[in-house]
């Protein structure tokens, strides 16, 4: 066979390669510019760096509120990615696979958090808890966060429904199994990969937000929290910048992991937005 | 649906009603099932997002007395923020801002989504991993980045001084209203190239190759070939951009000084330190209504335009 005849764009641009090297490193210079600092010895950000210390990340260890908002962040990242993606599971099923009325307008108002600038969820939220009385504190936190996560884990989760056949389902339920059963034995690990994306990512997205946690937030504060009041204090950058380094590197590996094992879902997230 | 006659259906008229009745059951039965799983989800949401958005939209039209609310409604307070040039500053300066940085974003964004559509073969997953990774992350801290890098004695600052390009740090780096763009344009791009790079990714090959075929030139391909087939995704990426970042209150109260404050720190303030949550909640309202005013507009006119070109 002829091979196909080849057009000019088939060929590597070099403008356009070297246009991405220009943009990668807008993209990640800024955020490289807080591990490089962290490493400083000098009090304040700026050239010429003298000499490097890791003491910023020793003091960062002594450190008794950075250790408790950590184990703050944790367990309420840890609550809300379990929550979120159980009700993920379950309602990405529902939409895709059952006949719901009104599934476009149910899913719209589900992904509504993703567009909708977080500071008016916060703030009605704020509202409402205060017209219950409810105190604020790490659950009023975690509630805001579930509305932020949701969107996420059912757009990750529902790929994986469309993505395999319902078949399965039924002939493990003509074998004889029942309904859990089925669920447990069959349904989840074929969406495994999308459980574990949802998980992960969910939990890093909770772990990093700071609107919500700002607005709901009592007097437990969680990391992203204690960094915002450190804020104030020009002495304390570096630590932050340390404790900024460590969050960064955490977070960017486990959204990795996520989206690689999540794959098809974060990208068809946008294709629906 | 299409009834499918199977050969006992039409031998035996009192079974066809049956399995028609039963199927009818087992939809009845298929929806109520999907309803139920959606409940939880449908309930967690309708309890934190719908029921206080109501109550926020009651609260807007009550009135701060001292410490406690005033007797009956009123519309006060939006008739505050339309008579007070402070609010309706605010307000603009927030709409022309967010502007700004999505018109920024989409520029820069448009070359990038098409390389990863038309120039990357191998690995484009990864690419696309690589592009959205600090998006899922502390935007807290990506923001405090372009402090240390805008900053006084910050990296450009200092960098330039040490090269002896400058006697004196430039001032005007932080603390500005471009500093605020630049910020938000880097904070949020993420949402203006996926759009774009999906529909970019949609188009039809075998259309640049025709185009190509018939003698169009390469500029005059791209302006008649696939800008208006990726218009869709640039609108999209407008609005996935634009709608988020008018509400920002991070960015401005970190990289922004006195006059490059947003509508939201304006809202945030109403709720802290000045405590007067009914005019708080007036200004998000307004806030939303002014953003989907502006979106309204935005769409109209692009399908004026699109019309307009056709």
């Amino acid at each position: 066979m002829k091979p196909a005849r080849r057009h000019e764009f088939h060929r590597p641009n070099r403008a356009l390669q070297l246009y991405a090297v220009f943009f990668m490193v807008l993209l990640y210079g800024p955020i490289l510019f807080i591990p490089l600092f962290s490493f400083s010895a000098g009090l304040y950000i700026r050239f010429p760096i003298e000499s490097f210390t890791l003491d910023w990340y020793g003091r960062l260890i002594g450190e008794r509120p950075v250790l408790r908002a950590l184990e703050n962040s944790l367990r309420v990242g840890v609550s809300v990615a379990v929550v979120s993606t159980c009700l993920g599971v379950f309602a990405a099923k529902a939409l895709v696979r059952y006949r719901v009325p009104g599934k476009g307008p149910i899913l719209g108002f589900i992904l509504l958090p993703l567009v909708v600038p977080p500071i008016i969820f916060g703030v009605a939220m704020l509202l409402m808890v205060n017209a219950l009385n409810i105190p604020l504190s790490l659950y009023t936190i975690a509630a805001g966060h579930i509305i932020i996560c949701l969107p996420f884990s059912i757009a990750i989760l529902m790929p994986r429904f469309e993505g395999y056949d319902a078949a399965m389902e039924e002939a493990a339920a003509d074998l004889g199994e029942n309904g859990w059963w089925v669920f447990w034995r069959v349904t989840v690990p074929i969406i495994m990969p999308g459980i574990v994306a949802s998980l992960l990512l969910t939990f890093t997205v909770s772990f990093d937000e700071f609107v919500m946690a700002f607005f709901l937030g009592g007097t437990d504060l969680t990391l992203p929290l204690y960094i915002w009041g450190q804020l104030r204090i020009p002495r304390n950058f570096p630590v932050v910048l340390a404790l900024g380094t460590l969050i960064l590197l955490f977070s960017f590996a486990l959204v990795f992991l996520g989206l690689r094992i999540g794959r098809r879902g974060a990208i068809k997230l946008v294709d629906r937005g | 649906m299409a009834v499918i006659q199977s050969p006992d259906s039409l031998t035996v008229m009192d079974g066809r009603r049956n399995t028609s009745f039963r199927r009818r059951l087992a939809a009845r039965f298929d929806t109520l099932r999907g309803v139920l799983m959606l409940l939880p989800t449908l309930v967690i949401l309708g309890v934190t997002v719908a029921v206080p958005f109501l109550l926020m939209s009651a609260m807007s039209l009550w009135e701060q007395v001292g410490f406690g609310y005033g007797d009956g409604w009123s519309l006060g307070n939006y008739a505050e923020i339309a008579g007070e040039p402070l609010y309706t500053t605010l307000l603009l300066r927030s709409l022309a801002m967010a502007m700004a940085a999505t018109l920024m974003t989409v520029v820069l964004v448009y070359p990038m989504a098409y390389f990863l559509a038309f120039h990357v073969h191998r690995n484009k997953l990864v690419w696309l991993i690589i592009i959205t990774l600090p998006f899922w992350t502390s935007y807290l801290l990506r923001v405090f980045a372009w402090r240390v890098v805008l900053g006084y004695e910050g990296v450009i600052n200092s960098g330039l001084l040490e090269l002896g390009l400058i006697d004196a740090p430039l001032d005007f780096l932080l603390y500005s209203r471009s500093a605020v763009i630049i910020t938000l344009a880097h904070a949020w791009a993420a949402f203006a190239l996926l759009p774009i790079y999906v529909s970019l990714e949609k188009i039809d090959k075998s259309l640049l190759e025709a185009s190509a075929d018939l003698g169009e030139g390469p500029v005059m391909r791209f302006f008649r070939v696939i800008l208006p087939l990726s218009m869709p995704g640039v609108i999209a990426g407008t609005f996935l951009m634009f709608i988020p970042t008018v509400g920002d209150y991070v960015t401005p109260a970190l990289v922004g000084g006195p006059d490059a404050q947003m509508i939201g720190n304006l809202i945030a303030l109403q709720f802290g330190t000045v405590n007067n949550w009914p005019m708080g909640a007036a200004l998000a309202i307004t806030m939303i209504l002014a953003i989907t005013l502006v979106g309204l507009m935005f769409l109209a006119l692009s399908r004026l335009l699109s019309r307009w070109a056709r």
